[in-house]
């Protein structure tokens, strides 16, 4: 119950993360295989992003105009890397995306 | 261009398990200059196509355990709702930086985790 509220609480609040959320609880508190706990974070997290993606477009935080070729970049950006990961031992590239995220993350502090 | 790059690192990102918003929303802040609250609705909006192909394919599998999802969706809504409404009350930059503790935060067990996958 509390894995719900605290997920939903971050994906509202950051508009992201849920996942990082409830995919480690579940494993962990809930003793979910890791497959399993993925597909179930994604039905979880669906129905809660639609909750707040409408908090967001009544305070008119949504920008279409930017959205279309993020869009198109995501498509690309999703087959590629299907194709990629096969290639790449993605332990490596993991742990190259941790340190970007960890870089944008004090950026963003800092700025 | 900036935008469809943002776009095309997202996708590749999110099909990794990371989830695509860690590179999204700080791409859409730091290099396309957007506000931190129309960077996290834009990843939120491009949760809704990507999570239902994912659900039709998990569900395919049976891999959705569809009790525990129920239950955790209904706390999960409260949240849902606390956390958007607290964002919108919240200054672009004061967001930005709560949105950057968490990511610092996610990086860093992102770095520690021992990955069982591969």
């Amino acid at each position: 119950m509390l894995i719900g509220l605290i997920t939903g609480f971050c994906n509202g609040l950051f508009g992201a993360g849920g996942g990082m959320i409830a995919v480690p609880s579940m494993i962990h508190i809930l003793h979910m295989d890791e497959h399993e706990a993925h597909a179930t974070a994604i039905a979880v997290i669906l129905p809660l992003v639609i909750v707040s993606l409408f908090v967001y477009f009544r305070h008119g935080f949504l920008d279409f105009s930017k959205a279309i070729p993020v869009a198109i970049g995501g498509i690309i950006g999703g087959i590629s890397g299907a194709f990629l990961l096969k290639r790449i031992p993605s332990v490596w590239l993991k742990k190259i995306f941790a340190l970007f995220m960890i870089a944008a993350a004090i950026r963003m502090v800092l700025k | 261009m900036i935008l469809l790059l943002i776009g095309f690192l997202s996708g590749i990102i999110s099909g990794m398990g990371i989830g695509g918003g860690t590179v999204l929303i700080p791409a859409m802040v730091v290099l396309a200059g957007t506000t931190q609250h129309v960077a996290q609705g834009l990843n939120l909006a491009f949760f809704i196509p990507t999570g239902i192909s994912a659900i039709i394919i998990h569900a395919k599998r049976k891999l959705i355990c569809f009790k525990t999802a129920f239950n955790l969706i209904i706390t999960g809504v409260f949240g849902a709702v606390t956390g958007s409404v607290l964002a919108s009350y919240l200054t672009a930059s004061l967001l930005r930086k709560v949105f950057g503790v968490f990511l610092l935060i996610m990086g860093i067990y992102e770095l520690m985790r021992k990955d069982k996958t591969n």
